[in-house]
């Protein structure tokens, strides 16, 4: 989580670069599996890729990285010069999504600096396998309608792969070294586009491609975003030119082509364009940034609300520190919105996922993501993409359908699962919607009896309630144990990393129309909106989020029980009261009970009263570690951190949940 | 390349810091600590208590926005609270990334004691100077030299008396 800066800044750009790349190549390869089809633009994007991770890891020493990009490149290298429509695309980006969960597990060895030890050679190996296989089965096909080997070539290039301009170069009669002269050519239209092609094929090293050119002509077939005119113009330039044939290519065939490119092309930008306008910068860095605010803020406080400053009129330099305030909290917040990152990459990751499964169980599942530009706090986008996971499987395992079983039951073929994510108030919500089953009551009942997890009358219990039991630990409905969920460790696992967060978990469903589980989640865990109190010396600050109602006690609602345990009684509900002085042996001269004031703060469903001897007010708090050295002598602390107020004092924060947990009374 | 040359600077800050104790009083005898550990000498500031620690952590202290939590040597070696003064000083100091402030009467000095001239601290009792690393020998006085680590990490003993009680 805490990202330390590595010693070598050459391997960190390597992990970055290529973690990105691998994740484009996912996206790719999922967006033209669903499109079935690899158009040409893809086939390149993916070759690049392959080639840009071979050369680095090469450089880095990652030799098994390296050839699996090698062996990758060669089969989406012959993919581009052949023809691809004899080619099973569902084996391919099988094999290739496998080459990419190699890439990651070792990237992720490399990341917690253990050895790249992974072998790529099976995978390696069945990869030549298939393109021998492709290589084989494309000649077969071809050699069907073997004609004249250069019409035949330049039938499989123009079908391949038809392009917007045609050019037919014819030099001079007697200029010799006409192939010399076509690679300047094409040497020149580098500089204009790189996605070209060109007949013959082996100018320099063929000595035939001489007489070809005189023949026939010297052939290139281009894409270009220049106008004909421009074109023209270029070509016109070529020393010893004869004559120019420039056909701008309209057909229809071509038209259609490009649509398909520009559909899939734009998919692919939603996805990538969240990366290129980011740089990355390391957490540890931001950390310091935002203490550093914080000390301004502090710093500044003493400044303006100097001692020495008292009794003087100084009205230019009270206008002068009001403006330096609002630079502050200016930048305060600036450096708050630098930490949050939008929730689309853990999406996204999920396309993958689901592709998977469905090919696994054989059910026919559409994700649909909404709000994937909602942003969160990167630590918190960390601990969320786990429980997102189990989530998804789960809703595809058990909640929705088989085919058979969708169609008997009226449903469209296809189950659709929705993951949408929303801000409320200072709360992010996810939800994870199918429109599968749903869950089903008395089976849960069944299983909670059988594990004895029921502690209340079962007829008082409301659907919500039993609903809520699958996140109990070692619970399942699942009979059968699949290679994806049934073990009865996912709901809770779900619940207890959500909960960490400081978030919640809450489900609900209809019988036979589905299910929706909703994740709650605090937008950052750097800030928290607190209420400061004071006890002697001391000050604290509670969660808001925590307290229900703070109140001044009247001295007959306080009950003592024999054992001398205080308790209050409001609206006809009977407290536990803590009193913070006596808890904590804190010297105070408010102890009389109606001098001081009540907070009732709730947690799990359980409230009790904090006695404090005055509130100091509200305000959104930056939170910070207790020093490591604390928590290692004092390890169940009360507190969750600490935090500096305004006047540079330092207030601790508590753990409401641990508070009530450990009944200090 | 860099690196080599970080290294000699390394070597050269370590070789310079050898020998060096930094010494400061507590009631009447003179304690040293190596200077390696010594981050930077303050005065005393503002201590906020945390409940629930033994009586001499103090509690913790904001140094420039950083947390770091304050020791007591005094109550540390079971000697009486003296209360502080203009003379006290907090001594940070910094081990394996653990910072800690250390509450002493006064600082003296930073003396250069030559390996030579310590020696190992007599077997006076199993427990009753385990914070002691060696003597020093300056002149013709002596200087007990603390065990900075166990100082910090030996509290397993008192949180065990802590729990039974």
């Amino acid at each position: 989580m805490s990202e330390q800066p590595s010693n070598e800044p050459m391997l960190e750009i390597y992990l970055y670069e290529t973690d990105q790349l691998i994740e484009q190549l996912e996206n790719i390869i999922i967006v033209s599996e669903k499109a079935g089809n690899y158009t040409c633009e893809t086939v390149n994007e993916i070759f690049r890729i392959m080639h840009t991770i071979k050369g680095s890891s090469a450089m880095m020493l990652f030799n098994q990285i390296s050839t699996l990009a090698h062996a990758l490149e060669d089969l989406f290298f012959f993919i581009r010069e052949e023809k691809k429509q004899y080619i099973n695309f569902s084996a391919i980006s099988d094999i290739v999504l496998d080459g990419v969960d190699f890439i990651k597990v070792e990237l992720q060895k490399i990341k917690r600096n253990d050895i790249a030890d992974g072998k790529a050679d099976n995978l390696i190996a069945s990869i030549r396998d298939l393109l021998s296989y492709i290589k084989r089965d494309s000649k077969v096909k071809e050699s069907l309608n073997q004609n004249s080997v250069c019409t035949k070539q330049e039938n499989a290039l123009v079908s391949t792969s038809p392009k917007e301009f045609q050019a037919v170069i014819r030099f001079e009669d007697g200029c010799e070294m006409e192939n010399i002269r076509a690679y300047s050519v094409i040497h020149n239209l580098k500089q204009i586009t790189e996605d070209f092609y060109y007949i013959p094929e082996d100018i320099i090293d063929d000595d035939n491609s001489s007489n070809i050119i005189q023949k026939n002509g010297f052939k290139i077939f281009f894409n270009s975003d220049k106008t004909y005119e421009e074109l023209h113009d270029f070509f016109s330039q070529i020393i010893f030119l004869k004559d120019l044939e420039l056909v701008h290519n309209n057909s229809q065939d071509c038209g259609k082509h490009e649509g398909a490119n520009n559909k899939s092309q734009e998919g692919m930008k939603t996805c990538t364009n969240t990366h290129q306008s980011m740089i990355s910068v390391s957490v540890s860095k931001l950390d310091t940034l935002m203490d550093l605010v914080g000390e301004m803020v502090i710093a500044e406080a003493m400044v303006t609300q100097n001692p020495d400053l008292k009794n003087l009129e100084l009205p230019d330099f009270y206008k002068a520190a009001r403006q330096m305030r609002k630079i502050h909290n200016e930048i305060q917040q600036m450096v708050m919105s630098i930490r949050m990152v939008p929730l689309a990459t853990s999406f996204h990751k999920m396309h993958r996922l689901v592709r998977d499964m469905c090919k696994k169980l054989d059910k026919k599942v559409e994700l649909v993501l909404i709000g994937e530009d909602t942003e969160v706090d990167k630590n918190i986008i960390e601990h969320i993409s786990d429980p997102l996971m189990h989530l998804i499987r789960n809703s595809i395992d058990h909640g929705i359908e088989t085919t058979k079983e969708r169609l008997a039951s009226g449903k469209t073929e296809r189950g659709t699962l929705t993951l949408e994510a929303k801000n409320s108030g200072s709360d992010v919500l996810i939800m994870v919607k199918d429109d599968g089953q749903g869950l089903d009551k008395n089976s849960i009942m069944n299983k909670a009896r059988e594990h004895g997890l029921i502690h209340k009358p079962e007829n008082e219990m409301l659907d919500k309630e039993i609903y809520n039991l699958i996140f109990l630990p070692g619970f399942t409905t699942n009979n059968n144990i699949t290679e994806f969920s049934g073990r009865g460790v996912g709901m809770d696992v779900v619940a207890k990393s959500i909960e960490a967060v400081g978030g919640s978990v809450s489900v609900d469903s209809t019988e036979g129309k589905g299910t929706v589980i909703t994740l709650k989640i605090p937008l950052t865990l750097a800030i928290i909106d607190g209420m400061n109190i004071k006890v002697g010396n001391s000050r604290f600050t509670i969660p808001t989020t925590a307290i229900k109602e703070s109140f001044r006690p009247v001295k007959k609602d306080l009950i003592t029980d024999p054992d001398e345990n205080e308790m209050i009684m409001v609206r006809g509900i009977c407290y536990p009261v803590y009193r913070l002085h006596r808890i904590y042996k804190i010297k105070t001269e408010i102890t009389e009970f109606d001098r001081g004031i009540l907070l009732m703060v709730e947690q799990d469903e359980k409230s009790i009263c904090i006695f404090a001897d005055e509130l100091l007010g509200q305000q959104q708090v930056v939170v910070k570690t207790l020093p490591p050295y604390i928590k290692k002598i004092y390890q169940n602390s009360d507190f969750a951190g600490c935090t500096l107020l305004g006047d540079g004092n330092i207030s601790l924060i508590f753990d409401v949940s641990r508070l009530i947990l450990t009944n200090k009374i | 390349m860099e690196n080599a040359v970080g290294q000699e600077i390394d070597e050269q800050d370590e070789d310079t810091q050898k020998d060096k104790f930094l010494t400061f009083m507590l009631g009447k005898e003179f304690y040293g600590m190596e200077i390696r550990h010594v981050t930077e000498i303050i005065g005393i500031q503002p201590i906020t208590e945390v409940p629930e620690l033994p009586e001499y952590i103090r509690g913790i202290i904001n140094l420039r926005g950083k947390i770091i939590p304050v020791m007591d040597v005094r109550l540390r070696f079971k000697k009486p609270f003296k209360e502080y003064n203009d003379r006290t000083c907090v001594i940070v100091i910094d081990i394996d990334d653990l910072s800690a402030g250390l509450i002493v009467d006064s600082v003296s000095e930073v003396i250069t004691i030559p390996e030579s001239d310590i020696v190992p601290p007599p077997d006076i009792k199993k427990t009753g100077n385990r914070f002691i690393k060696g003597i020093g020998k300056v002149d013709n006085d002596v200087k007990m030299l603390l065990d900075c680590e166990k100082l910090l990490n030996e509290n397993d003993v008192e949180m065990l008396i802590n729990f039974n009680n």
